[in-house]
């Protein structure tokens, strides 16, 4: 593979995954969302897949992509069970909020944790099926 | 909490079972926990269904005709629990039976989200959330029919995906259709709203287009080609839960919509159903007579006996009703077993064609006999509950005076009979033509045979004490023709 396409991606690669958190995080109130955000977490390890080889990027993953699309459907499950726990019908969303230093009061609720596990199912699949793909 | 843990039970079996893809032994156990948890969540559901009426859950409290809503009322309960009941004897029976391979690319989790999708049609009150668990069921269905990619698998399998995928664009269009006109998809909404409804003929029509979407599922005539041309291609274990619930998800969308919202011209949609329900089983049991493979034997008996289940359907009476309901849950019971038993005769002989079969009679009694309770139930002979089932709906035909619907029913039980006869002669009674016997595991068998002895004595328990379950079917059938109970176990007194 080139040299220029090996060089961009090692500097592409972190600022993908950081863009995909930045959509993950937007997509409560703005267009965004775990969906798009998994989406471009995945490219960011396809896009190194291509600039160097399947091994490296798998390598890199640490882990495999079906253990991610479980570990997604685990959290967003969970994310719906929570309500149980406020003897609400399943998936109402629950909130509470914690004070940041710097940053102020940030509400925190079970909607996000629900696009978390979307993140993570989509970023599993497409990592999935890009990298058996990219095997054969 | 109750109503929605049949959806969840099997989707956290599925991601138990992917943690544990590696590792072969840890996804067996799982899977047949699950299958145990979804069984017996399912029958907590049913009982308390039938002490405390007609459950809803206003998922993430949205209130009814915005959000989803799960509703559980009697013939819910009773297909969840049938569900739950043909899922467990499938998993058994897959530890027994599935090869290494297909255990190894997902077979179970896969099993637990075609469960996860058919519990979840069974239990919606949205129509547009129905389409979206038809597609969690067919998108599961679609991969364990291909897993294992022999080359029949395959071309068994182009056809049936391209006809449901045709009937999922079908359904996803009448259900944009039916939004545009009135405006909600919350099924209890609907039924009220379509009353008032000021185009009853544009109604009519886009009940047409429901009757197809799910026709096609439910493999009603002349929409049924797929079913025998797929159904025998997958291992047993597939075939058998695909057979026992897969259509029935189909009839179970077409009695629902039918009945609660497709009721303001019974006197043309239903006629019609029930011209459908007559060829239907015509052509299903002559397709039979036709065949000479066991497993294709079965599926054609699949599509003639969904007639006997829209036959209720369309002469829409409490009777005929409570006829169809039970007609379902014999079938489901039965028609998995057979299947199940096609597999061990497979096993046993190492073919499916009846005419290489023989002399299993004299090798394996206990099996024959096992073969002889499903087929004659099927085929409708006292005291097996088809007989109870058939007798029912033939019953209200004759209350109805609907006397052509009555003689194809009677005409094509005797037709089933004689092609279970056929199976029985070429499989079981005439001598054998091999030689040798191919090598058994005694431990394998135990999986094996454990599913179909326990649904063998189910299939004479309910026909020998009818009681109990006809009281069960009455009463689902009851609350579909009246349908107030439903719609104001969901909307409340907010209308």
């Amino acid at each position: 593979m080139s040299l220029i396409l090996r060089t961009a991606t090692r500097f592409l690669l972190p600022l993908l995954l950081l863009f995909s958190l930045f959509l993950l995080l937007r997509g409560h109130n703005s267009p965004g969302g775990g969906f798009v955000g998994g989406l471009v977490a995945a490219a960011a390890f396809a896009l190194y897949a291509l600039a160097f080889d399947v091994a490296t990027a798998r390598q890199l993953l640490r882990i495999d992509p079906r253990r991610l699309i479980a570990a997604g459907l685990l959290v967003a499950l969970g994310s719906g069970m929570a309500a149980w726990l406020a003897r609400k019908p399943f998936m109402t969303g629950q909130w509470s909020s914690i004070t940041l230093p710097g940053v102020g009061l940030v509400p925190l609720g079970t909607p996000l944790l629900f696009d978390l596990g979307v993140y993570l199912v989509v970023a599993g699949v497409m990592l999935t099926i890009i990298l058996s793909l990219a095997e054969e | 909490m109750r109503p929605v843990l049949p959806i969840l039970i099997p989707l956290m079996t599925a991601v138990a079972a992917l943690l544990a893809w590696r590792w072969r032994g840890v996804q067996r156990g799982v899977s047949l926990l699950g299958a145990v948890a979804l069984l017996v969540a399912a029958l907590i559901l049913l009982a308390s269904v039938w002490r405390d009426g007609i459950q809803v859950v206003q998922i993430g409290s949205w209130p009814a005709p915005f959000g989803i809503t799960v509703v559980v009322d009697l013939f819910s309960a009773i297909m969840v629990a049938l569900a739950g009941l043909m899922g467990l004897a499938v998993a058994v029976y897959s530890l027994g039976s599935m090869d290494t391979a297909r255990e190894e690319f997902g077979y179970y989790p896969l099993l637990h989200i075609l469960l996860m999708g058919v519990c979840g049609a069974f239990l919606t009150g949205d129509l547009f959330n129905l389409y979206v668990w038809f597609e969690v069921m067919l998108m599961a269905s679609f991969v364990l029919l291909v897993l294992g990619g022999e080359r029949a698998q395959i071309e068994g399998a182009i056809k049936y995906v391209t006809l449901n995928l045709m009937s999922s664009a079908l359904l996803l269009a009448a259900v944009g259709i039916l939004y545009g006109l009135v405006g909600t998809l919350n099924m209890a909404d609907l039924a009220q709203k379509l009353r008032s409804a000021h185009h009853p003929g544009l109604v009519t029509t886009l009940s047409m287009l429901f009757l197809v979407a799910f026709g096609i599922k439910a493999a009603v005539f002349p929409l049924f080609f797929w079913l025998p041309a797929s159904y025998h291609t997958p291992p047993v274990a597939v075939s058998a839960i695909f057979a026992g619930l897969l259509t029935k998800v189909g009839v179970y969308a077409l009695i629902r919509v039918f009945t609660l919202l497709f009721r303001h011209d019974v006197g043309y949609t239903h006629t019609l159903i029930l011209i459908l329900a007559g060829l239907t089983m015509i052509t299903g049991v002559l397709g039979a007579v036709a065949q000479n493979e066991f497993r294709r034997i079965l599926s054609f008996h699949i599509v003639s006996q969904i007639g006997y289940m829209i036959m209720g359907l369309g002469l829409f009476t409490p009777l005929a009703l409570t006829g169809s309901v039970f007609y379902i849950t014999h079938h489901i019971i039965v028609k998995t077993n057979l299947f199940l038993i096609s597999g061990v005769v497979n096993r046993l002989c190492g073919t499916y064609e009846l005419k290489n079969l023989g002399g299993l009679y004299q090798a394996h009694p206990g099996l024959a006999v096992l073969f002889m309770i499903p087929a004659l139930s099927l085929a409708g002979l006292p005291p097996l509950s088809g007989f109870w089932a058939k007798l029912t709906l033939v019953q209200a035909g004759l209350e109805t005076e609907q006397y052509v619907i009555v003689l194809v029913a009677l005409a094509v039980g005797v037709l089933t009979l004689l092609s279970m006869l056929k199976i029985w002669t070429e499989a079981f009674w005439k001598p054998s033509t091999r030689n040798s016997q191919p090598s058994v595991n005694r431990r394998q068998l135990v999986h094996v045979f454990f599913p179909i002895i326990v649904l063998a004595l189910l299939t004479v328990v309910i026909g020998l004490v009818v009681q109990p379950f006809f009281v069960l079917a009455e009463r689902a059938a009851d609350q579909l023709i009246n349908p107030e109970a439903y719609i104001r176990a969901v909307l409340g007194g907010t209308s």
